[in-house]
C-alpha cells in the first residue's frame, strides 16, 4: 500500500510543499491503483486526462510556491449524480448512460477552483434510490472490507453512495463526494469503515447534484478522518445564488480544536432511546454503550431522551421520497436530453417506451407510487398528512436540542448509523428494495427529515472483521460542535480506514 | 357613438332564432400576462420576442438535470406593482407549485405555478364598457386571484414531414395570471375590461400587452341560464388573439349556447378554440380528458415573504409591498377624472382619449405648447379627425407616423386661418404618407393656404349665387338653411380652399339687402 495514504489532507499538502511528493505522482498512483482495485467496482468512470491535467496545473503551483488551497492537488472522487462539466453523469441509469453536462455542480467547480484532481465518477444506486449500491446499469460495488472479494460472499458497500464510500475505504483518493437524502452517505460509510457527514440542510448548495428528494437530499463529504472532512466541507460550503434553498449567511470555516484541547466537560450527549430498534445487532448495541460509557467516563454528561415520532419517521420519509421522485423524474422524456426510445409514432409513444427503457423497477415504483399518491383524492391523505408528521419529527429535533429546560437540553445525539455491519450481497439482494431501504435507513432518514447535520464514524471491527460505526446528530448549523465531538472519539478509538485484510492481502 | 369605438366592437354574424327571453349569460375571463422583464422567471436567459429559435434557453429553461430554479427579483416587483394598481391584497407569503402534466414543450414534466399561496387576492377593476349604440357604463369585475408563473415552450408541428419540433424559446418566461369572477355579462364587457387592464399594464410597464406576441392571452369562461337558476355548464374559450376578437369570441358563444338550449340540446363542459377567420368557436379536436395535475410545492424554491409594513424599504432579501406603491404611476381612470376636472372634457371624450394613449399624449402635449387654443379644437381634431382618419385606413393611432410636432404646426395654421378644416385633413394624409416634411413646406407645396382675399371671395360668391339660383330663391324667401348649398357651392369652387367663414359672412351680407 502506499505509504502517504496513511496520511491526513493536511500532511499530504505538507509534503506537496516540501517536495516529497507531487500531485502528479499521486494522481497517477490513484489512477493505477482504481484500475487494480477494479473489482471493487467504485468508479464507474475514471477521468485521467482531466485529473492529470489538473495534477500538473497544482504541481505548477507548488513548485512557485503558490498553492491555491489546503486541498491543492489532493485527490477527489465524485458521486455520479453530481454534475461535471463535459464528462458524463449518468446516475448508474441506463436513462441518463449517454447524458454529458454543460455545466460543473457548485460542488465540483468549488472543488477545481480549489485545485483538488478530480479522478473521477463512482458508483452508485440508479438515481440514488437505494441503500446498497446493488442497483447501478454499471452492477454492485463491492465493500473492500469483505471477507472474500470472490464469488458471491462479498459485502454489500452500502449506498446509495457506494462507490465513494469504496473508494476511500481503499485508498484510491482522499476524500469523496456523496449525497444524502435518507442516510445514502451515512450508511455507506458506516459499512466501509469511513467517516461520512451529511451537513445541515442548505449549508452546502444542490446545484448540479441530480435531485432524488430535493427537500432532503444533502451533498455528502466521505473521508478517512474527521479532519479531512472538515477541510472538504470549508471548501464546498456556503450560500449559493444557483440555489435559493442555500443558508445565506456567509459560512465560517470550521476549525477544529486539538484532541488535547477538546473539553466534554461542557458537552451533553443525548442517547435517544426510540433508535434502539427493532433489528439492532448485538454488536451495534455494544458499540454504542460502550461509546456513551466512553463520553460520560471523560466528563460528558449522558442521559436518555426521545424522539417520539422516530418510528413514524421512515414511512412518512417513504411516502415524501416517492412523491418527489414521481415529479424529479417527469423531466425525463427523452426529448431533450437522456435515453430516446427508437418509437416515435407518436409523443406520448415515445415517451412511454423511452421512460420503461431508461429507468429500473424501482425507479418506476416509486414514479407510480408517487403519481398515486399526489392524486387530487390523495393528497390530503398522504402526501399532505406526511408534511404535518414531518413537522413532528422536525420537532422532535428542535425540543431536545432547543429546549428551554436547560436540564433537559443536549448539544449532541449519539445514536446507531446501520443496524448491523455490512451485510452479505446475496443476503441483501434477496429483500425487496422497500426494505433494504425501512431497514437500512431507519437510524439516518430522520435527520434528513429536519434538516439537522449528522456525522457517522467508524468505531470498531465486528467479530467477522467489519467497520461498525455510530452516528452523532447536532443542532442545524452546529457542525462545529458536532464534528468537535466526532474527532474526540475518534482520537479515542484509533479506528484506521485502511487496515483491511483485503487490503493486506494485496500489498503482500 | 365615436366610429373609433365600433371599429373596435364589429358586429357578429346573426344566428338564427335566437331566443332572448329570461336567459341571462355570465362571463369570467382568465388573462396571462407575460411580465416585461430582460429575463426569464426563474432562469437568466433573455425574452426578446422573435429571437431565433431555441436561442434563449438557459439550461434551467431546458430542464437540465441539477439545475435549479432562481427567481426573478424584477418580475416579483412587476407583479405587486400590478396586484396594487388592481387593488389586490398582496400576501405576506406566497408559495410556488408544481403542476404536473407531459408535453414535448413543458421540459420539466410541470409548470411552477403558484397554487395553495398566490403573490395577491381579492382584488377589483372598474372599467368604462363600450357598445355601440348604447351609452357608456361603468362595470366593476372582481379579481380573485394574481399569481406567478411559469409558461411553456412552444410546439412546432410539420405536417408535411410528420414530425414535431420544439422551440424553448418562451419556455420559463414570466406570466402573471389574473382570474377574475364571473362578474360579466356580455362580449363587451369582457373586451372592455381587457382593454382597461391594456391600458393600466402598459402604465405600469409591466407587460407589453402585445396580443399578437402572445403577451397577453385571454381565455373567456362562458355560460347561460335563467334567471333565478344557478349557473350553466360552462365552456371555456381560448386561443382569442386581439381585443376585438374577444368581444366575437364570447358573444359568439353566447349566442351558441343559447341556440343550442333552444333546439332542445346540452351545454357540455368543454374547451373551444377561436376561429377568428370564420369567426366562431370550435370544439377542441382532441377531447380532452379529466386531467389531475398532481400538484405539490416546489421545494427548490423557498416561501416568497414580502415587507406589508407601512413606510417600510426593500431590502436585498425583503421586497417592501409600500415602497413599491410608490412607484404606481397616475392610473387610466384617473387620468379620465383629471381630464374632466382639469381640461374641461366630457366624460366620453375623456375616455377615447385614454383609450388611445398616442391621441392622450398628443393632447396634453398640444396643450402645453399651445395654450391659447381652445381645448376643443384640439381633441375634435384628434378624434374627428386624425383617429378617423386612421381607423379610414386601418390603421393603429399608435403606428401612425405623424408626430405631435407637425400635428402642431397643422393646429397652429389652423387656428391662424391660414389653412381650414379641409387642408388640415389633408396635411394628415400628406404628413402620414411622408412624415418627413413639414408642415409649411406642404401648405406651400400644395398650395392648401385658405383663401382670405375679401376680392377672391367676393368673386366666388358671386359665381355660387350664380349657380345656385335655386337655393338663392329659398334663402331669400326665409329658408335659412339653403345658404349652406351657396356655401357648399363656394367651396366647390375654390377647390375647398375659401376660408368659410368668411364665404358665410360674405354671403349673408350679398343676399340680406335684396331680400329686405
Amino acid at each position: 500500500m502506499r505509504r502517504h495514504l496513511q496520511w491526513s489532507i493536511k500532511q499530504l499538502i505538507a509534503s506537496y510543499s516540501d517536495g516529497q511528493l507531487s500531485p502528479r505522482r499521486v494522481t497517477e498512483e490513484a489512477l493505477q491503483d482504481a484500475l487494480r482495485w477494479k473489482t471493487l467496482n467504485a468508479f464507474v468512470r475514471l477521468t485521467p486526462e482531466q485529473a492529470a491535467q489538473q495534477a500538473q496545473d497544482s504541481e505548477e503551483r507548488y513548485k512557485l510556491r503558490q498553492p491555491i488551497s489546503d486541498l491543492d492537488g489532493v485527490t477527489i472522487a465524485i458521486k455520479d449524480n453530481f454534475c461535471t462539466k463535459d464528462v458524463h453523469t449518468t446516475c448508474a441509469s441506463r436513462m441518463l448512460q449517454d447524458f454529458v453536462p454543460p455545466y460543473d455542480a457548485t460542488v465540483c467547480s468549488r472543488l477545481k477552483q480549489a485545485g483538488a484532481v478530480i479522478l473521477g465518477k463512482t458508483n452508485m444506486d440508479q438515481f440514488a434510490m437505494g441503500a446498497g449500491t446493488v442497483d447501478s446499469l454499471y452492477g454492485p460495488t463491492k465493500n473492500i472490507w469483505s471477507e472474500d472479494l470472490d464469488k458471491d460472499h462479498w459485502r454489500i458497500a452500502g449506498g446509495s453512495s457506494g462507490g465513494s464510500a469504496s473508494a476511500v475505504a481503499a485508498g484510491l483518493c482522499y476524500a469523496a463526494i456523496g449525497s444524502d437524502t435518507g442516510g445514502s452517505t451515512r450508511n455507506p460509510a458506516s459499512y466501509c469503515g469511513v467517516v461520512g457527514l451529511k451537513p445541515t440542510y442548505g449549508l452546502v448548495s444542490r446545484h448540479g447534484l441530480i435531485p432524488l428528494v430535493n427537500s432532503m437530499d444533502v451533498p455528502g463529504i466521505f473521508a478517512r478522518s474527521v479532519s479531512d472532512c472538515v477541510a472538504i466541507l470549508n471548501t464546498v460550503a456556503g450560500p449559493d445564488k444557483l440555489d435559493s434553498t442555500t443558508i445565506r449567511k456567509p459560512f465560517t470555516r470550521l476549525n477544529l480544536p486539538e484532541v488535547g484541547q477538546i473539553d466534554l466537560s461542557t458537552v451533553r450527549i443525548g442517547i435517544p432511546k426510540e433508535y434502539h430498534c427493532h433489528g439492532l445487532s448485538a454488536e451495534v448495541l455494544e458499540t454504542w454503550s460502550k461509546v456513551a460509557d466512553l463520553l460520560e467516563c471523560s466528563g460528558a454528561s449522558v442521559r436518555q431522551v426521545s424522539l417520539p415520532n422516530t418510528a413514524a419517521s421512515i414511512f412518512v420519509y417513504t411516502i415524501l421520497n416517492q412523491c418527489e421522485v414521481a415529479s424529479n423524474m417527469a423531466r425525463y422524456d427523452g426529448i431533450e436530453y437522456g435515453h430516446r426510445a427508437a418509437d416515435e409514432r407518436s409523443t406520448e409513444q415515445l415517451y412511454a417506451l423511452s421512460r420503461a427503457e431508461g429507468f429500473n423497477e424501482v425507479v418506476k415504483t416509486r414514479i407510480l407510487t408517487g403519481n398515486f399518491l399526489l392524486l387530487k383524492k390523495n393528497y390530503d391523505h398522504y402526501f399532505e398528512k406526511a408534511l404535518r408528521v414531518r413537522r413532528l419529527i422536525a420537532e422532535d429535533f428542535a425540543k431536545v436540542f432547543d429546549s428551554s429546560a436547560k436540564e433537559e437540553r443536549v448539544d449532541i445525539l449519539l445514536t446507531p448509523t446501520t443496524l448491523t455491519e455490512a451485510p452479505l450481497y446475496k443476503d441483501f439482494a434477496s429483500l425487496t428494495n422497500r426494505d433494504q431501504c425501512a431497514v437500512q435507513d431507519f437510524c439516518t432518514q430522520p435527520a434528513n427529515m429536519a434538516g439537522n447535520p449528522a456525522v457517522s464514524i467508524p468505531i470498531r471491527l465486528s467479530r467477522a472483521g467489519l467497520p461498525l460505526s455510530l452516528q452523532l446528530m447536532s443542532n442545524s448549523l452546529n457542525e462545529q460542535l458536532l464534528l468537535t465531538v466526532a474527532r474526540w472519539i475518534e482520537a479515542q478509538v484509533e479506528f484506521d480506514s485502511l487496515e483491511h485484510t483485503q487490503q493486506y492481502k494485496a500489498s503482500l | 357613438m365615436h366610429y373609433s369605438i365600433i371599429r373596435r366592437l364589429a358586429t357578429q354574424p346573426k344566428l338564427a332564432n335566437v331566443p332572448k327571453r329570461k336567459w341571462k349569460s355570465v362571463v369570467g375571463l382568465e388573462v396571462h400576462a407575460q411580465i416585461a422583464s430582460a429575463s426569464k422567471l426563474f432562469s437568466g436567459s433573455g425574452t426578446s420576442f422573435g429571437a431565433p429559435l431555441n436561442s434563449s434557453v438557459a439550461y434551467f429553461d431546458a430542464s437540465i438535470p441539477g439545475t435549479l430554479p432562481v427567481l426573478n427579483r424584477k418580475c416579483v416587483e412587476s407583479g405587486i406593482k400590478t396586484s396594487l394598481a388592481l387593488g389586490c391584497r398582496v400576501n405576506e407569503v406566497s408559495m410556488f407549485d408544481r403542476k404536473h402534466y407531459f408535453y414535448a414543450d413543458l421540459p420539466n414534466g410541470y409548470q411552477i405555478t403558484q397554487q395553495r399561496a398566490a403573490l395577491a387576492n381579492d382584488g377589483k377593476m372598474t372599467f368604462p364598457v363600450i357598445t355601440p349604440g348604447k351609452k357608456v357604463y361603468y362595470k366593476t369585475a372582481k379579481l380573485l386571484q394574481l399569481q406567478l408563473e411559469q409558461d411553456s415552450g412552444k410546439s412546432l408541428h410539420d405536417d408535411y414531414l410528420k414530425r414535431s419540433l420544439v422551440d424553448l424559446n418562451r419556455a420559463g418566461l414570466p406570466l402573471m395570471e389574473l382570474v377574475f369572477a364571473p362578474d360579466l355579462e356580455t362580449g363587451e364587457e369582457a373586451a372592455s375590461l381587457v382593454k382597461e387592464l391594456i391600458l393600466i399594464l402598459r402604465r405600469l410597464q409591466t407587460c407589453s400587452c402585445k396580443m399578437e406576441e402572445g403577451a397577453l392571452r385571454v381565455d373567456a369562461n362562458i355560460s347561460i341560464h335563467q334567471e333565478g337558476d344557478p349557473l350553466g355548464v360552462r365552456t371555456e374559450v381560448k386561443n382569442i388573439g386581439s381585443v376585438r376578437s374577444i368581444s366575437q369570441a364570447i358573444t359568439y358563444e353566447i349566442n351558441r349556447q343559447l341556440e343550442t338550449v333552444a333546439n332542445g340540446g346540452v351545454i357540455t363542459n368543454e374547451t373551444r378554440n377561436w376561429d377568428a377567420e370564420n369567426r366562431r368557436t370550435v370544439a377542441m379536436r382532441d377531447k380532452e380528458v379529466l386531467q389531475d395535475y398532481r400538484f405539490m410545492p416546489e421545494p427548490n424554491l423557498p416561501p416568497l415573504h414580502v415587507n406589508l409594513k407601512p413606510g417600510s424599504m426593500s431590502t436585498e432579501d425583503l421586497l417592501s409591498v409600500a415602497a413599491l406603491s410608490e412607484e404606481i404611476p397616475e392610473l387610466p381612470e384617473d387620468t379620465r377624472q383629471r381630464l374632466v376636472e382639469q381640461y374641461n372634457l366630457n366624460a366620453e371624450t375623456a375616455i377615447i382619449l385614454v383609450n388611445e394613449p398616442i391621441l392622450l399624449d398628443h393632447f396634453l402635449s398640444i396643450t402645453r405648447s399651445l395654450s391659447d387654443l381652445p381645448n376643443k379644437v384640439i381633441y375634435n381634431f384628434l378624434i374627428n379627425d386624425l383617429l378617423t382618419y386612421c381607423n379610414k385606413l386601418n390603421l393603429d393611432v399608435e403606428d401612425c407616423s405623424i408626430k405631435a410636432d407637425d400635428l402642431k404646426d397643422i393646429l397652429k395654421s389652423l387656428h391662424a386661418e391660414l389653412i381650414n378644416l379641409q387642408a388640415a385633413r389633408q396635411l394628415v394624409d400628406l404628413l402620414n404618407n411622408n412624415p418627413k416634411a413639414k408642415v409649411s413646406e406642404l401648405i406651400e407645396l400644395h398650395n392648401l393656404q385658405q383663401i382670405c382675399s375679401l376680392d377672391e371671395i367676393e368673386n366666388l360668391c358671386q359665381l355660387a349665387i350664380a349657380n345656385q339660383a335655386k337655393a338663392v330663391q329659398q334663402y331669400q324667401k326665409g329658408k335659412a338653411k339653403a345658404l349652406f348649398a351657396i356655401a357648399g357651392e363656394v367651396a366647390k369652387l375654390s377647390s375647398h380652399k375659401a376660408n368659410m367663414k368668411l364665404v358665410v359672412q360674405h354671403l349673408e351680407k350679398l343676399l340680406k339687402p335684396t331680400n329686405k
